[in-house]
């Protein structure tokens, strides 16, 4: 049994918080967040020749590494610095590319090095996270398909170079059977994106598809694949999301734990009070817990079922502990933990925000109790 | 025991809503069913509207211009404004300061101050908390030197909402430094036009301006602006504090909010289907009207008592604790059913012709809604000052 990092993460681990610190103190970001753009072109090409997206992808996907692992220490780090950059958008998209094949293999690679972006789109006004609900049509032409249907809050829509959609070729609108993905390239006829910021930074947009002509080609997958590569993919958004909030909760703790030293009511500093002290240590319980179900998580399981179990119950840990962990953090800092100035109510709305991606507590409980009937 | 209201309140009731039915207007109450923030001239349309008909300093008395009502009415009233989604009354003047001039202010204070709250002449904003006195209130350092016939004031308000719109500020401030902290303390109006007041804007965490920040240089306030006695000022904020914190349960608002969660949840769908049929999310809901409904009964057995003479002392806190904590509750579940969609953010949804929003109606203030009511726990005394007053005065630890 060992716990500790080796040698190669914690390199990778270093150079990335090293990077993030300088380039992302929380003025910048924020600057950057809160921007049309929702990130910094030239940031993500310096992150990108440091080789942190190949921490995402296997040697035979073209990176380096690409374990569970190394994919938590990643997004842990981003989370930390509040990072909006697309990378959800590059681990995601890059691992449909993979499943894609050949015909994707030139767009995987620009994904990996990072002088492409990647965007996926599986959410629908009224599919509330189930991936398999899916009302955007896909239908066969003579040479490939045509694409209608509309999705919704795409993470970096606007700035992705190729976007993974999922559509329906048969079936009942939440069939599993009868899907397909397909890489929609921007620009393509057809596509158009109303894009936003989102309410914790960063940029999104919705997708509207009308008679969007793709070849062939542009499919990745079809058949009883497409939804388990859905799965699959959601699956490495649960650990990357789960990872980011673990890393955005060590930051708050610590943001916390200083204020109650520094701040002082009544001639003391309030963290002398027992009421504030249980509250703190129950946090830091809790942020341990968190940690724990991270890594269960990042084992990523061979065993279907203990994999997306694993992956629930990681995404519903940070879903509870980072609703209680936000909460309390703005509640013990007081009025001053409402305002904009202070980061810790940028770190607490993030971290809030991620139970709106790719699933939230509740809909990771139902999934849990699921697979538990299966195992 | 009897839960239900009396014929004449049933009738009032009627009353109320037919008054709201005829006068506010469907535009605004549309806006602030969403969560919108009415905008200074709605808050003054508002009020006129209410006081034409003598409704706005409702709890008052008769003879300054109140309707004199019943702790009771006072309830029924503000559960159908909040059923109707008006505005809210802007509780600073009416509701705050007027109790104190009533009890404590000279006959001409009395008689210049009290009209110009009614009539919309003054816009006041509360002077309490200051950078170094927050939850420790009795630590504030602002301070008022007597020269002549003349006080002048130097120091630092913190969280001073709507003080960007406010026409009059009332402030404690520090007459003394002698004895006991709470003993040189006293309650001061000052204009906020007179030279050497800075306003400056403190953005809150989902990005809007409700709250300043009053900086004080040399401000020079005449002596009869004082209410009371000098150094007695303690003893009106605690009277005050009291006012503000029967208001802060916010019942009629968590009630209003638990039916817009409702609509929207049987509107939304989660895999095609209404999410509000959806156990788990059913079940939150449930938990929170359950104790919604609990609350509601534990305040108007405060009211009831209020009514047979008691004066609401530390049940008033434990309303403030719970009352905020349900209603936070409900922001909380607002935000969770509109899903993906709660995350686009439009700040510039207040402008005039903006169409640019997504997904459902409910979802344009959602996040910002629950980010923002995190302020509940916080103001009028934070929830942990709450429980000290709990503790110390009625359970005597």
């Amino acid at each position: 049994m060992d716990f500790k990092l080796n040698e190669d993460r914690r390199m990778l681990d270093e150079t990335l918080t090293r990077f993030l610190a300088d380039k992302y103190e929380i003025i910048k970001r924020n600057e950057v967040a809160y921007s049309e753009m929702g990130h910094d072109t030239k940031i993500w090409q310096e992150i990108a020749e440091l080789g942190i997206i190949g921490a995402l992808f296997t040697e035979a996907e073209g990176g380096f590494s690409g374990e569970g692992f190394d994919i938590a220490l990643v997004f842990e780090a981003l989370g930390k610095a509040l990072c909006p950059e697309p990378f959800l958008g590059a681990l995601l998209a890059g691992k449909a590319l993979v499943a894609g094949g050949v015909e994707h293999a030139a767009m995987l690679e620009e994904i990996v090095t990072g002088a492409k972006i990647g965007a996926v789109a599986f959410e629908e006004e009224a599919s509330h996270y189930e991936l398999a609900y899916v009302s955007t049509k896909a239908s066969k032409t003579a040479d490939g398909y045509e694409l209608d249907g509309i999705k919704s809050v795409v993470t970096h829509a606007q700035n992705a170079d190729v976007i993974i959609v999922s559509a329906r070729l048969s079936g009942e609108v939440d069939d599993e059977a009868g899907l397909a993905l397909f890489a929609v390239p921007a620009g393509i006829d057809g596509l158009s994106i109303q894009d936003y910021n989102n309410v914790d930074g960063g940029r999104a947009g919705e997708v509207i598809l009308s008679n969007v002509k793709l070849s062939a080609n542009a499919l990745i997958a079809e058949g009883d694949a497409a939804f388990a590569l859905l799965e699959t993919l959601a699956g490495y958004a649960h650990l990357a999301l789960s990872a980011e909030g673990l890393g955005i909760m060590e930051v708050m703790k610590l943001q916390t734990l200083e204020y109650l030293k520094l701040r002082n009511q009544f001639g003391v500093a309030i963290g002398k009070f027992q009421a504030l002290q249980h509250r703190m240590v129950d946090l830091v319980l809790e942020i341990e817990q968190a940690r724990s179900a991270v890594i269960n998580a990042a084992t990523l399981s061979d065993d279907p079922v203990i994999r997306g179990k694993n992956l629930s119950a990681a995404k519903l840990t940070i879903a509870e502990t980072g609703l209680k962990v936000a909460e309390e953090a703005i509640q013990l800092h007081g009025g001053i933990g409402m305002t904009w100035e202070m980061p810790v109510s940028h770190y607490a709305k993030r971290l809030v925000m991620i139970d709106h991606q790719f699933g939230d507590e509740d809909h990771h409980l139902a999934r849990y109790i699921e697979l538990s009937k299966l195992a | 025991m009897d839960l239900s209201f009396s014929a004449e309140e049933e009738a009032f009731r009627g009353e109320v809503q037919a008054f709201l039915k005829e006068k506010l207007r469907p535009e605004l109450a549309a806006k602030i069913k969403l969560g919108g923030a009415p905008t200074k001239a709605e808050m003054e349309e508002w009020h006129a509207l209410l006081n034409e008909r003598g409704w706005l300093a409702n709890h008052w008395p008769k003879e300054y211009g109140g309707a004199g009502w019943t702790p009771v009415k006072k309830f029924i009233f503000e559960l159908e404004c909040e059923l109707a989604s008006s505005p809210r009354i802007v509780p600073f003047g009416v509701s705050m300061l007027a109790p104190v001039l009533i009890k404590y202010g000279s006959d001409a204070q009395k008689k210049h101050w009290l009209p110009r709250i009614l009539d919309g002449s003054d816009w006041w904003c509360q002077g309490y908390s200051e950078p170094g006195a927050g939850s420790d209130l009795a630590a504030l350092k602002t301070s008022a030197v007597r020269e002549g016939d003349h006080y002048i004031v130097n120091g630092q308000k913190a969280w001073t909402t709507m003080g960007h719109y406010a026409d009059m500020i009332f402030c404690l401030v520090r007459t003394s430094k002698e004895g006991k902290r709470q003993q040189g303390i006293s309650f001061l109006l000052i204009d906020m036009k007179i030279p050497g007041i800075d306003v400056r804007p403190v953005i809150t965490i989902e990005g809007g301006h409700e709250v300043n920040e009053v900086f004080f240089t040399d401000v020079k306030v005449p002596v009869e602006n004082l209410v009371g006695e000098e150094n007695v000022g303690w003893t009106y904020a605690k009277y005050l504090l009291t006012y503000e914190r029967t208001n802060i349960a916010g019942i009629g608002g968590s009630i209003a909010l638990l039916g817009h969660l409702k609509e929207a949840a049987k509107k939304r769908k989660k895999c095609g289907k209404p999410l509000l049929d959806d156990p788990y999310f059913a079940a939150r809901v449930a938990r929170v009207e359950i104790a919604l409904e609990n609350m509601k009964t534990t305040n108007l057995r405060v009211l009831a008592d209020v009514a047979a003479g008691a004066a609401p002392g530390a049940e008033s806190s434990l309303l403030k604790i719970k009352g905020t904590v349900i209603y936070q509750e409900l922001t909380s579940l607002m935000r969770r059913a509109m899903g993906a969609y709660a995350a686009p953010y439009f700040p510039e949804a207040a402008d005039e012709g903006f169409n640019g929003q997504v997904g459902p109606d409910e979802a344009l203030h959602a996040a910002e809604d629950y980010f923002n009511h995190r302020k509940l726990s916080i103001f009028g005394g934070s929830n942990e000052i709450q429980r000290n007053i709990v503790s110390k005065m009625m359970l005597g630890l």
